[in-house]
This record gives structure tokens, C-alpha cells and sequence, in this order.
């Protein structure tokens, strides 16, 4: 039996962006939050000094420990799943601040087109373009009534960017400069401009400036280390949770963090959410933590399991296509971030320095802006260029042809390591029938609970967007003038390789309950005190990094919480249909 | 042999250049530029790793044994001979060439015997619950080995298939016939116990760049010789007044030794 603890306003689980904002906001507005994450405690102080590419971007140091809890993976419904083992296959956040500290900062709105995809397209190329099979709906809210949430995280956060040439309107500017325009960004840009593309700086959560937020926290002036994607930032210049959020819910005295307290349930009485089970890894003693409101902000994956397992909603069936629990399921894996690599022969480029988010990118292509009405895939993405800083062990790119391993391969790579550029693709991913998550009939976590399992398929739709954004990434790198130009191969199938945490889905956002999880506050329609958040509220994986429209749901459910309380209940928006 | 010494003699020169590089001029346009000192927004930390960093120099370690064998000894590997193996074919995948040191000299083979006792080796952060549905499976791992066991069998199928081949183990062929037996388990082509070849030589290569690039804290990348064949310079706390050059600046390597508070 789990010690029944003393009821509090609000439990959040989890906290990176989805769960800090929550907290943060609450605890501002007076309610008493008590914040649950599995990992340890981390501040700016645990990554001081920590430039170690072995530890942080090949061991994984901060992610998630698998031998407690996994996934399993398919790619058809008569397949059996196997399990993703290795952190090597799987990247999602642990620890205070979750996969929101590791990552690399690249921040993008989405597009009016997003929110509004299945209308958009009906409108644009007729209403038998929505390919048989697809389950592509609109969001139940807009670019202009979400515009707001944006330019409040985007505030929070620093976001250091300009404005991209062909971009929805903006209430406000950036809060802060771009990033600096490298000599290699700047041979992308001059390429993309003598195509006819409108490229710009792609907008960072590497902040360009010292920078107080509208809470008072201050970000430090990124200094381009190059220890950014997969680390904790060494100077508290990525903006992130650890350094924005966590210590604004903090100063108000309304904020309690639990560390080491895993989530197993929630607890659900039939039409309401009644708190949430956890238990301690430190002393492993379970406890039940019971809350007026309770939000699950622990990424898709978990969010989608704790569900499942809490038995809330009612789970997806791919067979009779009902059920809203693992529909919708999206991501950008080994068929997205394709495109070109050129080599170098005469030109040498300081690859070794650079920030998560520093690249340049373009818009022209994106499911906004491009015209479908020829192509033979819906949507479009972005092509980006970036200087991550590339550290030794994971970079490597050698021309085409050249061993793997050996003389050839040393010569060619060492000579190649500062004489090489990528430019790839970031297309939109839709939702289908047959991509779903649901609970693993066999394997278990740590605590016997069943492991989520995904079920993944490509499509054409997939394969020919890949194939076009690689071509557009080809034409882009002859006229950065590269002496070698390697295009990547479309993959026929799904590798079951989980990198970047860009997936999502699983519980999502719209105005019909049969067809949607959760309203536009992310409140749940089978239990309106349940607030589930994060990117498994996206209907369908847009043409742009998630992160932004994470942080601004974030601030939407935020919003709707607090209303909730002060109203004391009831659904915050009517089903529609 | 000679180069060699040569080449160590000016690194030691150049390592100390770099040493007063950062902790003169670049650090302290550093400060400058963060406007953080000015501003009094510095976190603590942050200034304490600068101003730790500035008081340590350590001289770099002047090791001229060719193998580390003076220095180090194994953890992981019992038998010498699995040892022997691991040596000669970490070498063929990364050897000595024109552009400097191989593997060996690199201290490769101890790293790996490091990594392998410990949590890597271990699996101890993977799911490894059964079942075990697909052991051999080249594209995801799915084996029931750690990779301590995977790395042992592997190199234990190589000795035995040099051996059955060439009547000598596999570190006493020639450099073209290891080539050959290390080509054919990269392509998945020997037969191994409990894991597929291809599986097993994508660790050791994978483990064999590790050695060669990790910082020199773990046992390999000595004298931080591989970083410097690639003109790589450690970890540096800030590029902000570089970045923008257009000519390749180059710095010598600095390692965590040397950088961390
Ligand atoms: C290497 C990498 C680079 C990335 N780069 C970018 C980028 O450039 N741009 C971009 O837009 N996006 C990027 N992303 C994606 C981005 O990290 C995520 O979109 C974002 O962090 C999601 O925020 P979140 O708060 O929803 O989840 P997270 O930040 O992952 O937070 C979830 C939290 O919940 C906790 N948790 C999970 N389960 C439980 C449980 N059962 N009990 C208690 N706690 C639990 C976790 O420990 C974690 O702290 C990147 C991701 C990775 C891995």
C-alpha cells in the first residue's frame, strides 16, 4: 500500500519545459505545487566543467536509464515488438529539466498551415488529397489565437533570432539578437539566395546576450563552446528549465521538487484524476500524492503509458480505428534529416566551434509555402544547415566509396574533419491508422509494469518527401561549390532508432472527443482535473523542431489550469461535436 | 621512431604555448565579453571554474613507453591473448600512418579494457530483460551479451578463424589477412556465438574511435595525439571571438586535466 500523502493544489510529473512552465505558473498565481521527477537534482553547478563528449553525447550520461524503463518497437500490427535496448538506439531526457537541458536549442513557431492542415489542404488542393489512411486534422485552435502563448515562451526562454522573411506575424521582435553569421553559414545563405530562397538565422535557445527574463531569471551570453547538443550548458546560456522556470516556481515558496520520485500511476476515480502514485528510487518506498489537479508532463512516450496504464481515456484500437489513447502517434526518425554532405577540398571551416542552435535555414519549402498541387507527398519542411561544434568521436563524415575503417578511412577522415558541410531537410510527418502506441503484452519495466510499445510504418507519402528535401539539399550544396557532394538514401523501412525526441502524439488536442484526447487547454475529456502536456498534444509531427510550440502549449495549459481552479471545475471548452 | 620523438618534443612546446593561451589572453577577453563581471549576474560556479582553471597548469605527461604497457595493465581482459587480439585489430582499423600514432600507441586497447569493466561494458543503463527474441539481428541489439561478453567472443571467433585459416593466431598474421577476417565479421559474414559478427565489429570499431578521440582522462587519445591529428582542441570554455573568422584558427588541444574547476 502506498503512503497516502496530504492533498495539495496541483501535481505535476515531470520537468522539462511541459512540467516546469506548469509549475512555474502556478505556483506564481499562489497554488501549491508539488513537482515530481524521476532523476536526480541538477543545477548549472552539476555541468560546470563538464566538456566530456564521451560521457554526455556517447554514454548519454543524462538520458534516460533503460534497464528501468524502455520501449519496444514495431513496424506492423502483425509484427512482435521488440525492445529498444540501448542508449545508444533511444534518446529521452532525465533528471531535473529533462531532455529540455540536453537539447540543442533550435527554436521555430510553427506555421499558420500546422494548426490548420486539414482544412488547408482541402481548401488548396481539394478535399481528395487527404490520402486514404491518414488521420490529418486540424488542431481545434489557430496560428493567431496561439500566437500569444509563443511570444510569452519565447520571452521566458531569450529566444535569440530574426525574423524569417516569410513568417506569420508576430506580436512581438525576438527578445534577443541572432546568432552569429559563420563564414559557412553565410556560403549557405548566398547559395540559398542565388536559388531564390529567403534564408535567415535559425532563431536559438543559445542566447545571444546576457538576458533577464519578464520572471527576473538571467541567462548567460552563449559563447559558442561547441558543449552544447546532449550537455548541460557549462555557462547557463542554454536557455532551459534548470535556469528559467524551476527556479521561478521555486521563489515563490509555492513549489516543492521531488526528485527521484518515479510516477507509476494516476489516480482516476471514474470521471476525475485524484493524484498520482510514485515511488521514491532513493528509499523505494511508494507513495500516493493527491491533488485537485493533476498534469502529466513527462514526454510522449511516458505521458502516453501513464495513461494507459492508469487506465484514463480510452486506449486506440488500430483494428476498429477507436479510442483516442497512442493515436495519432508521430516522429521525425531515420527518414527525416536527410539530405546532402559536401566535401571540401580547398576550403577548411572552424567546425569544432559553434552552438546547438547556430545554422541557417529557410522557409520556401515548408508545408506553408510550398505548392502540393504537382508533388506526389503533402506537406514540405525546412532545410537548415547547423554548427553544432563538432566534437571527434561522433564526427566522422568521410566521401562515399571510402572503407569504414582502416588507412583510407583515417587518412580521408582526418582530412575531411573541418572540410565538410550537411544540409538537410526537416519534413512535416503525418498521422496513420497503423501508427500508434499502445501497452507491450511482454516485456516489463523495473517495477513489472508493461513497457510501452510503438508501432511505426513508413509511407510513400514519407519516401517521396524525403526523396524531394534531398534533391532541394543537393541543388543547395553544388552551389555552396562542395567538391564531393554525397546524397543520403531514402531508408525503405523505420530503424527503430529513437534519436533527438522528436516524437509525438499519443494524446492529443481537438474539439472532438472521439477523434481527440484532450481540448486546446490539454485538458482531458474523460477527466477535466487532468491536464496532459507536451508534444503528445501534436495531431501530426509539423516541418520544424517541436520545442517552441512544447513551451507554448505549456503556457496555454498553464492558462487553463489556473482558470479551472479559480472556476472551480468543468470542462474549459465544449466538445464540438 | 625518430618523427615520433620529434613530433613530441614540439608538442610539448606547443602544449605549453596553448597553456598560456588560456590562461592569459583568451580567458580573460572571456570575462570581458560575457559582460557578466560588469553586470554582477555571474554565477558563482561559473567564475569559480575561471578563476580554478587559471591556477592549474599541469605539465603533461611525458610518457615515452611506445605501448603504455609500462604504465597501464588490464582490468577487463584476463588472458593476455584476448589482449593480443583486441591490440592487433584495433590497430588495423586505426593504424599509425603519416599523419601520426595508431591505435596502440594511442593507449586504444586500455581504454576498451576500461570501458569494458565498467558500466558500458556492463550494459548497466540498457534494458536487458528477456526475452531474447533475436539474438543474431544485425540492425538493433538484441543480443543477451553484454558488451564485455560480445567484445570476448568476437574477438575469441577472429582468433579461431585465423587460426583454422592460417594455422597462426590472429595477431601473428599479416596486416592484409587480419584485414580480411575483420572485413568479413564487418560484414556479418563469420558465424559467433550469441551475436552477430556485424554487431560485434561495429563495437570494436565504434570502441576503437572512442579510445582514439575520447579526452585522455579514460586511457586512450595519449597526449591528446589524436585530437591533435585532426587539429581538434579539447574542451575550451569560449569560441565567441573566433567563430567568425575566415581562416581556420588553429589552437593545440587543451584536455579536461587542464579545463575542469
Ligand atoms: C539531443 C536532443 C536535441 C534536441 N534538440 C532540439 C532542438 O534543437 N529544437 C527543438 O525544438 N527540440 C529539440 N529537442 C527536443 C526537445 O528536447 C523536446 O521537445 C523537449 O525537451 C520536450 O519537453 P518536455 O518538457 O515535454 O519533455 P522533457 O524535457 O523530456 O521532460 C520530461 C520530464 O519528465 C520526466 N519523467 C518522465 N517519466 C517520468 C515518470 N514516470 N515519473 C517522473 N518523472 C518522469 C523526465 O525525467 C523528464 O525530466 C531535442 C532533443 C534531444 C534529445
Amino acid at each position: 500500500m502506498p503512503k497516502k500523502l496530504e492533498k495539495v493544489d496541483v501535481v505535476v510529473v515531470g520537468t522539462g519545459w511541459s512540467g516546469g512552465v506548469v509549475s512555474a505558473e502556478l505556483a506564481k498565481a499562489g497554488y501549491k505545487v508539488v513537482a515530481l521527477e524521476r532523476g536526480e537534482e541538477k543545477s548549472t553547478n552539476d555541468y560546470i566543467g563538464a566538456k566530456d563528449e564521451l560521457r554526455y553525447m556517447s554514454r548519454k550520461y543524462i538520458m534516460q536509464d533503460l534497464s528501468i524503463e524502455t520501449i519496444t518497437s514495431r513496424t506492423s500490427m502483425d509484427e512482435t515488438a521488440l525492445p529498444v535496448r540501448t542508449q545508444d538506439e533511444m534518446m529521452v531526457g532525465n533528471h531535473l529539466g529533462g531532455s529540455s537541458v540536453h537539447w540543442a536549442g533550435a527554436t521555430y513557431r510553427y506555421n499558420p498551415f500546422e494548426f490548420e492542415i486539414r482544412s488547408e489542404i482541402e481548401k488548396r488542393y481539394g478535399k481528395d488529397r487527404i490520402p486514404e489512411g491518414s488521420l490529418l486534422r486540424d488542431w481545434g485552435i489557430s496560428y493567431d489565437e496561439f500566437e500569444k502563448y509563443y511570444d510569452r515562451w519565447e520571452k521566458t526562454a531569450g529566444i535569440s533570432g530574426e525574423e524569417d522573411p516569410l513568417g506569420a506575424k508576430r506580436s512581438s521582435p525576438y527578445p534577443n539578437p541572432p546568432t552569429v553569421e559563420t563564414p559557412n553559414l553565410r556560403l549557405f545563405k548566398e547559395a540559398a539566395k542565388e536559388l531564390g530562397y529567403h534564408p535567415f538565422q535559425i532563431s536559438s535557445a543559445n542566447v545571444t546576450q546576457t538576458y533577464e527574463n519578464p520572471d527576473g531569471e538571467v541567462i548567460n551570453q552563449c559563447q559558442y563552446c561547441s558543449y552544447c547538443t546532449h550537455y548541460g550548458c557549462d555557462f547557463g546560456a542554454k536557455s532551459d528549465p534548470i535556469v528559467t522556470v524551476i527556479p521561478t516556481a521555486q521563489k515563490t515558496g509555492n513549489f516543492e521538487l521531488r526528485t527521484h520520485a518515479y510516477a507509476r500511476r494516476v489516480t482516476y476515480d471514474g470521471k476525475k484524476a485524484t493524484g498520482v502514485i510514485y515511488v521514491d528510487m532513493i528509499t523505494g518506498q511508494e507513495y500516493e500524492q493527491p491533488a485537485d489537479v493533476v498534469v502529466l508532463g513527462a514526454f510522449t512516450l511516458a505521458n502516453t503509458r501513464l495513461l494507459l496504464m492508469s487506465g484514463i481515456g480510452e486506449p486506440y484500437n488500430p483494428k476498429t480505428k477507436k479510442g483516442v489513447i497512442g493515436r495519432n502517434f508521430t516522429g521525425q526518425f531515420n527518414i527525416t534529416f536527410l539530405g546532402a554532405r559536401g566535401f571540401f577540398n580547398d576550403k577548411k571551416f572552424n567546425l569544432h566551434m559553434g552552438g546547438g542552435a547556430l545554422g541557417a535555414t529557410f522557409s520556401d519549402l515548408t508545408g506553408e509555402h510550398i505548392d502540393n498541387s504537382e508533388t506526389d507527398f503533402l506537406h514540405g519542411g525546412g532545410v537548415e544547415i547547423r554548427q553544432y561544434g563538432d566534437a571527434p568521436i561522433n564526427n566522422n563524415p568521410v566521401p562515399k566509396g571510402t572503407p569504414s575503417w582502416g588507412k583510407e578511412w583515417k587518412e580521408k577522415s582526418l582530412f575531411y574533419a573541418n572540410r565538410s558541410l550537411n544540409v538537410w531537410f526537416t519534413p512535416g510527418v503525418l498521422p496513420w491508422w497503423h501508427n500508434y502506441l499502445d501497452l507491450d503484452p511482454t516485456y516489463k519495466d523495473a517495477f513489472g509494469d508493461p513497457l510501452l510499445r510503438v508501432t511505426n510504418k513508413y509511407t510513400d507519402q514519407d519516401r517521396n518527401i524525403a526523396k524531394f528535401g534531398i534533391e532541394k539539399c543537393k541543388e543547395v550544396m553544388e552551389k555552396m561549390g562542395a567538391d564531393i557532394i554525397d546524397v543520403d538514401e531514402v531508408p525503405e523501412e523505420f530503424d527503430h532508432v529513437y534519436n533527438g525526441a522528436h516524437y509525438a502524439g499519443g494524446v492529443t488536442m481537438g474539439t472532438d472527443p472521439e477523434t481527440s484526447a484532450v481540448n486546446t487547454y490539454l485538458q482531458m475529456w474523460d477527466a477535466e482535473n487532468l491536464f496532459v502536456v507536451g508534444a503528445s498534444a501534436m495531431p501530426h509531427f509539423g516541418d520544424r523542431h517541436p520545442t517552441a510550440t512544447v513551451g507554448a502549449l505549456a503556457y496555454r495549459a498553464a492558462e487553463g489550469i489556473e482558470k479551472y481552479l479559480k472556476e472551480g471545475g468543468g470542462l474549459l471548452l465544449k466538445p464540438e461535436k | 621512431m625518430t618523427e615520433k620523438n620529434t613530433n613530441q618534443a614540439s608538442d610539448m612546446k606547443k602544449k605549453q604555448d596553448a597553456q598560456q593561451e588560456v590562461d592569459g589572453l583568451g580567458r580573460r577577453k572571456f570575462i570581458k565579453n560575457t559582460g557578466l563581471v560588469l553586470g554582477g549576474v555571474i554565477g558563482g560556479s561559473l567564475f569559480g571554474g575561471l578563476i580554478t582553471n587559471n591556477l592549474k597548469s599541469e605539465p603533461a605527461s611525458t610518457d615515452t613507453n611506445e605501448e603504455n604497457d609500462g604504465k597501464d595493465a588490464r582490468i577487463f581482459f584476463n588472458r593476455k591473448e584476448d589482449f593480443d587480439v583486441l591490440k592487433a585489430a584495433v590497430e588495423r582499423i586505426y593504424p599509425e600512418d603519416d599523419n601520426g600514432p595508431g591505435a596502440i600507441w594511442l593507449g586504444v586497447p586500455y581504454f576498451i579494457d576500461r570501458q569494458l569493466a565498467g558500466e558500458f561494458g556492463q550494459n548497466g543503463k540498457d534494458y536487458m530483460q528477456g526475452p531474447f527474441k533475436d539474438i543474431h539481428n544485425t540492425e538493433r541489439y538484441q543480443s543477451r551479451l553484454n558488451r564485455g561478453d560480445m567484445m570476448l567472443e568476437g574477438l575469441r571467433a577472429m582468433n579461431q578463424v585465423s587460426l583454422k585459416k592460417h594455422d597462426k593466431r590472429f595477431h601473428e598474421i599479416e596486416g592484409e589477412q587480419q584485414d580480411e577476417i575483420l572485413k568479413a565479421f564487418e560484414e556479418g559474414k563469420e558465424k559467433m556465438r550469441g551475436a552477430s559478427s556485424k554487431s560485434f565489429f561495429q563495437l570494436l570499431r565504434q570502441m576503437t574511435i572512442e579510445g582514439a578521440y575520447a579526452d585522455p582522462l579514460y586511457g586512450g587519445n595519449r597526449d591528446m595525439m589524436g585530437w591533435k591529428m585532426r587539429e581538434f582542441p579539447g574542451p575550451r570554455p569560449a569560441y565567441i571571438n573566433d567563430i567568425e573568422s575566415e581562416e581556420f584558427v588553429k589552437q593545440d588541444p587543451i584536455s579536461l586535466k587542464d579545463y575542469q574547476p
